[in-house]
């Protein structure tokens, strides 16, 4: 953890009545530094927290967008919730494993794309939706799924 | 997503507008005149008209917001707490979105209603962590109220009104939506729902007294104040009073929001939303978001509202209404659906944890035609052994869609086992 990361997270200290309230925000800035949350990471939050390193690990492992395993550069997410699976959401996500040669939760060999699919993301009237790095893509296609994907060094 | 709803109402009126999102802009359009009203109101009395207005929450079960208000402790040595619901993350669902991002203004001033009323010094404006946009939008709200000291020791300078908000995001998890879960979630830890009692109101947020309301639910009370009660009762029905915004999604035309009075029939969303796509025949709609059983064809006429689906074996939950055309194999919505609450169950109860694998592996092994009748039965038995034994809802929002599927669609799953593979050949792909 570098001393700007820690100074962001003690900045967050005051927001909560208790310490641990800033625990997920705490995760964000940390995930931020290397886009996963490594065993060293956890125990240094932990110590911040002055929390056991278990209870920082199994809230890492509670929610679906922090990461306990090495990323790739970019996160390529496609819901698949039925809303979007109505509209060939999961034909679209078959489209990319099969561009990328990669499942649904695997990371090209390259290191450059995780690929993954997304429970609902609130955007089922313009499905279906793409999460690429945190900005939704709404209402594509497989071109154009293609060509984001194409554009992500 | 869409800037505004195509069909609009008091909330959505200036959605369209970027500078109602900004201080200047909102007041232009009567913003601040429902904080207004109610500071010159005993805080009794505020929460007197919002009981009166008969507002229901907007985030899914429709508990009566002025009496939920009512539950807060009048005295406390403790700090007081708001959270406000911005968790959406119930398939089907996508209004809060739009409010949040649209209309954030409006999310906090009637927050700060509440803050008067309930005589709360803080509040967690808690947002699933996939919202970045809304987030933002959120916090440039809060950050302009801060400034302009419409937020602070005396909020919108009334001595004695001390009052903070905080953004807070979600990271990734469907259960931090049921009220006691987000209360965990926001305590830094797993968002496993809590045994109640004891309720938020006694001890919520930090073990503060704590009062949940979804963001819509905010957004529609500085209307009730600046408008007054009966005003906001001419628009919807009798026990639900109010606009909501419909999300309507799957094989429509025009799918996307549309801000209607409660009760409106589903009939008419569904032809606002330019009916089912090329010309299909309907097969079935879900009227409220995944968690709520289907309708067939036959009951388009019913009103959306919570009083008129319970009899027709729904319930209108977020309003989320999702559309499946004559092509649709109702057992792969099954699978999708059982696929969820099996990857979203937190684990905490057994008949949860268990009930939604059990589902989840039924639904598959009956779609990839290698059920059999006692499967069937099976199917048929699971959801009723995981409804109302658990801590939380989450178990009758799976239990209830599949129970809808098996009551309204039994054939679809009888044929499959009859010819042994799916036999619907144009529905969507799995």
């Amino acid at each position: 953890m570098t001393p700007e990361t820690r100074a962001q997270i003690e900045a967050l200290f005051e927001r909560y009545p208790q310490r641990r309230g800033a625990l997920l925000p705490a995760l964000f800035l940390l995930q931020a530094e290397k886009g996963w949350i490594d065993d060293a990471g956890t125990r240094e939050l932990a110590a911040l927290f002055e929390l056991e390193p278990v209870a920082v690990h199994e809230v890492v492992s509670f929610y679906n967008m922090f990461y306990s395993e090495p990323q790739g550069r970019h996160h390529v997410y496609v819901c698949t919730n039925v809303p979007c699976s109505l509209r060939g959401a999961r034909s679209l996500l078959r489209g990319l494993e099969a561009y990328l040669g990669v499942h649904a939760g695997d990371t090209t060999r390259d290191g450059r794309i995780t690929l993954g699919h997304e429970e609902c993301l609130g955007s089922c009237g313009t499905a279906p939706v793409l999460r690429i790095d945190g900005a939704y893509h709404e209402n594509v296609d497989f071109a154009d799924a293609r060509r984001l994907v194409d554009g992500l060094e | 997503m869409q800037s505004e709803p195509y069909v609009k109402s008091y909330l959505s009126e200036h959605y369209g507008d970027d500078a109602y999102r900004t201080l200047r802009g909102y007041e232009s359009k009567g913003g601040f005149e429902g904080l207004s009203k109610a500071l010159e109101l005993a805080p009794e009395a505020v929460t007197e008209m919002v009981k009166a207005s008969g507002l229901r929450g907007r985030g899914g079960a429709g508990f009566a917001t002025g009496l939920k208000w009512s539950f807060m402790p009048k005295q406390s040595d403790r700090m007081k707490v708001i959270v406000a619901n911005g968790d959406e993350s119930e398939p089907g669902s996508f209004k809060d979105r739009m409010i949040m991002e649209r209309g954030p203004l409006q999310v906090l001033e009637g927050i700060l209603i509440g803050a008067w009323a309930m005589g709360a010094k803080r509040t967690y404006v808690y947002v699933r962590g996939e919202y970045a946009e809304p987030i933002r939008a959120l916090e440039a709200a809060v950050e302009e109220l801060r400034a302009k000291k419409y937020l602070g020791k005396a909020c919108f300078g009334k001595k004695g009104f001390e009052h903070d908000v905080v953004i807070h995001s979600g990271a990734g998890a469907y259960i931090c939506g049921e009220e006691t879960g987000l209360l965990e979630s926001l305590e830094g830890k797993k968002g496993q729902p809590r045994k109640k009692p004891p309720f938020p109101a006694q001890h919520g947020a930090f073990g503060l007294p704590t009062t949940v309301n979804n963001v819509e639910t905010f957004a529609h009370v500085p209307f009730i104040l600046g408008r007054g009660v009966e005003w906001f009762r001419e628009r919807g029905t009798e026990k639900s009073p109010g606009t909501t915004l419909f999300g309507v999604s799957g094989h429509v035309e025009r799918p996307g929001l549309f801000e209607l009075p409660l009760g409106t029939p589903l009939r008419e969303i569904l032809g606002l939303a330019g009916g089912v796509r090329g010309g299909r025949r309907l097969k079935g709609v879900m009227p409220g978001g995944l968690s709520m059983p289907i309708l067939p064809p036959s009951e388009l006429d019913v009103g959306m509202a919570e009083e008129l689906l319970g009899p027709k074996g729904s319930h209108l939950g977020t309003g989320g209404v999702m559309v499946m055309d004559e092509t649709t194999c109702m057992v792969r919505v099954a699978c999708v659906t059982a696929y969820f609450f099996r990857d979203e169950s937190c684990g905490q109860c057994t008949q949860c944890r268990e009930g939604t694998g059990w589902l989840h592996k039924l639904c598959e092994k009956i779609e990839q035609g290698r059920g059999s009748p006692a499967d069937l039965a099976l199917l048929d038995d699971v959801p009723s052994l995981m409804e109302g034994q658990t801590i939380c809802a989450f178990a009758d929002a799976a239990a209830w869609p599949i129970q809808g599927l098996l009551r309204h669609f039994r054939a679809d799953f009888q044929a499959h086992i009859d010819e042994k593979k799916c036999p619907f050949s144009e529905s969507f792909e799995l």
